[in-house]
């Protein structure tokens, strides 16, 4: 952001309670629909964030939220410490969305498909580079492009989207977004509609972009095993609340959340031998209208205890810099409620 | 097209289906192009075939080849599709009705798609059950009963429409359907893609057991092979139109032939071990219109050399079958 001084101690972006809710069930019902309630963290530069979770767990909301398309019910967005609440006027929105721009699920959706590769790339760089002048936008996305593994595909900028395959899409997704020079990229599914021989290609972009321009990324995916490839931390989403989060490695080797733990045990690994852990799982996630207090995964977690019915848990780090929203992860950790009380009842 | 058939490759029971140089065509402006070609396959009784590849390789078109279900542009110019000792390709549309759902049915990958929107679960149920022939109202009734009951579906949602229940839930309706009768073969294209990994390794498992204990064959198509990893006897992988490997499930992950499934294997991200750095394969799949004259795989492939300038046949790798000139036995000779 150009406009204002940087707040070079704040995080490049923080969450703090933030919460969105929908009205469901018609204009009498007044139901509400808990997509994300109470979810705080940070995203610091150079980094890749995974969250994860399953298909309704809040994931793409709070894609949204970042990206100012909802406006949260309560809870704030701190960019670089400054509330996104605050920013009104469009230089400032424009200067935030160049910073933070998203890279959507499905290629064949998200791009023009009237207009060539090259439109997308330089009505981002006359809009947010005020820096290129326009005889130098064409070099400015020659460069881009090539940049992202493009510059194979002969005179990709001329192209139309549908001369490209589902992998060149999704790098053109990219690019565009690269155009502004971001700070943080939001990316929303952005491997689960490729082919697995292409995935991995745009895996290693991510991490390119990382280590080579310093962006961070947000990447919200449900294939667990390409979180653990590139990110550096992980945040686990369920019903709508964070209930685990800590550096990838940590949490997908030792999870304390019994749902990351679920979760993890699911995943198809051809090298593991097959365990049956899951047979009996059938259950289905919760809708979370109108919720009663109490951990939303109680109906289905093997060690739910009484407190789980009636107590939310928080988001508590157990180990360092590795929490997670567990009563009973919590007690053997020594915090918590169900600790305190039992220490008080000893 | 000469074709190997070690003992170990072909299914361990009598087949039910034999697939043989099946061939199918789209016509398109530019003339035809051959989407499956020369495809062999023979599935035994109750075994669990799975096929994987990538979009495009045609792993569809054979599945709604050997359905019968192909719809203009898309037609089998040749071969057959032996199915309880007739062929499927040559029936009548009225045998062919005989014969689906009764021992031959279809699991499509988007069952919000394949079921009706504006009909409960039960009368969609009764639609099939009525269509062969069955007329007691409580003979359907129970059996619709009993196969919701099979996949862990309450019978409440009898009355449920498809947009009532969850992804997992309509899935497992559709497979239900299915098994209103008791199938030799059910055919699934990728039921589970539309599931998260809880979901969809709960599907899984369910599948299998229904399989197990009610003794029907499937044929599975995904695109993820660690997901069939577990859970097929047999795997076939394709690539452009061909099948480029077949073998037992364990063999090919374990020591695949073929240089494609190697690159499938190692585009996997494991979830436990070291995180090694992975590639990928590097490419994309070729134009069908013109396919390569020689091996399809070798614009792509890491071991290309002279011999893959004609198309390779399936050879016997020890383990699986692979078409890929690195196992022709006269190399493999000189190689010793």
């Amino acid at each position: 952001m150009t406009t204002t001084p940087m707040n070079e101690a704040a995080p490049l972006l923080q969450a703090r309670h933030l919460t969105r809710h929908f009205k469901v069930g018609g204009a009498i019902a007044r139901k509400s629909l808990h997509a994300v309630d109470d979810v705080s963290f940070t995203i610091g530069s150079r980094e890749i964030v995974a969250l994860v979770g399953e298909s309704g767990s809040g994931k793409s909301t709070i894609a949204r939220l970042l990206a100012r398309v909802y406006k949260p019910t309560s809870g704030e967005i701190y960019y670089q410490g400054r509330p996104l609440s605050g920013i009104r006027a469009r230089r400032d929105v424009l200067a935030y969305r160049s910073d933070v721009p998203m890279v959507f699920q499905d290629p064949f959706a998200s791009l023009n498909p009237a207009y060539r590769v090259s439109h997308g790339i330089m009505r981002g760089l006359a809009l947010h580079r005020p820096d290129v002048p326009r005889t130098a936008r064409r070099a400015e996305a020659e460069r881009i492009v090539a940049q992202l593994g493009l510059d194979g595909v002969g005179d990709v900028l001329d192209r139309y989207p549908y001369e490209l395959s589902g992998g060149q899409r999704q790098r053109v997704g990219f690019a565009q977004a690269l155009a502004y020079q971001p700070r943080l990229i939001i990316a929303d599914e952005p491997v689960s509609m490729l082919d697995v021989s292409v995935r991995i290609g745009l895996l290693n972009l991510m991490a390119k972009l990382r280590d080579e321009e310093g962006v961070s990324l947000l990447y919200i995916t449900h294939d667990i095993a390409s979180a653990r490839y590139i990110a550096d931390r992980i945040m686990v989403m369920y019903a709508g609340h964070l209930v685990e989060s800590g550096p990838v490695d940590t949490v997908l080797q030792a999870p304390k959340h019994p749902y990351t733990q679920m979760l993890v045990g699911a995943v198809p690994d051809p090298r593991a031998p097959l365990s049956a852990s899951l047979a009996t799982d059938r259950a289905e996630p919760p809708r979370v209208i109108d919720p009663a207090p109490g951990c939303r995964f109680r109906q289905r977690c093997p060690l739910a205890v009484d407190a789980c019915g009636h107590v939310t848990p928080d988001l508590v780090e157990l180990a360092p810099r590795h929490s997670a929203a567990c009563h009973v992860a919590a007690a053997a950790a020594g915090v918590g409620e169900l600790a305190v009380s039992a220490r008080g009842s000893a | 097209m000469p074709s190997v058939q070690p003992s170990e490759t072909a299914p361990a029971t009598e087949p039910i289906l034999r697939v043989r140089n099946l061939d199918i065509d789209y016509d398109t402006a530019a003339g035809p192009v051959r989407a499956v070609e020369s495809f062999n396959l023979d599935v035994g009784r109750g075994e669990f075939v799975g096929v994987v590849g990538e979009s495009g390789c045609g792993k569809s078109t054979m599945l709604f080849g050997i359905a019968q279900l192909l719809t203009p542009p898309a037609r089998i110019s040749g071969g057959t599709v032996e199915f309880n000792g007739a062929d499927l390709v040559t029936m009548t549309q009225r045998e062919l009705s005989a014969t689906r759902w009764q021992s031959l049915s279809v699991v499509m990958q988007s069952a919000m798609n394949a079921m009706n929107p504006v009909k409960q679960l039960a009368a969609q149920y009764e639609d099939v059950m009525r269509a062969h022939g069955e007329r007691s109202a409580k003979v359907i009734r129970d059996r619709s009963v009993e196969v919701l009951r099979l996949v862990g579906i309450d019978k409440e949602h009898l009355a449920s429409y498809p947009h009532q229940l969850s992804g997992g839930m309509r899935q497992r309706a559709m497979i239900a359907m299915a098994l209103l009768f008791t199938p030799d073969l059910v055919i699934m294209d990728e039921p589970t893609s539309a599931l998260d990994v809880v979901a969809q390794r709960s599907l899984m498992i369910q599948i299998k057991e229904l399989q197990q204990r009610l003794g029907f064959a499937v044929i599975f198509v995904t695109h993820d092979m660690s997901l069939v990893s577990h859970f097929s006897d047999r795997l076939v992988v394709m690539y452009a139109a061909k099948a480029v490997e077949i073998g037992p499930t364990r063999d090919v992950f374990a020591d695949p032939g073929h240089p494609y499934t190697r690159g499938l294997l190692d585009a996997f991200p494991s979830i436990k071990g070291p995180r090694v750095p992975l590639t990928g394969i590097p490419g994309s799949p070729p134009n069908l219109l013109h396919p390569p004259t020689g091996c399809r795989f070798a614009p792509r492939c890491p071991h290309r050399f002279e011999a893959c300038d004609t198309p390779p046949p399936l050879f016997d790798t020890g383990s699986t079958l692979a078409a890929c000139h690195l196992h022709e036995p006269a190399r493999v000779e000189v190689l010793r």
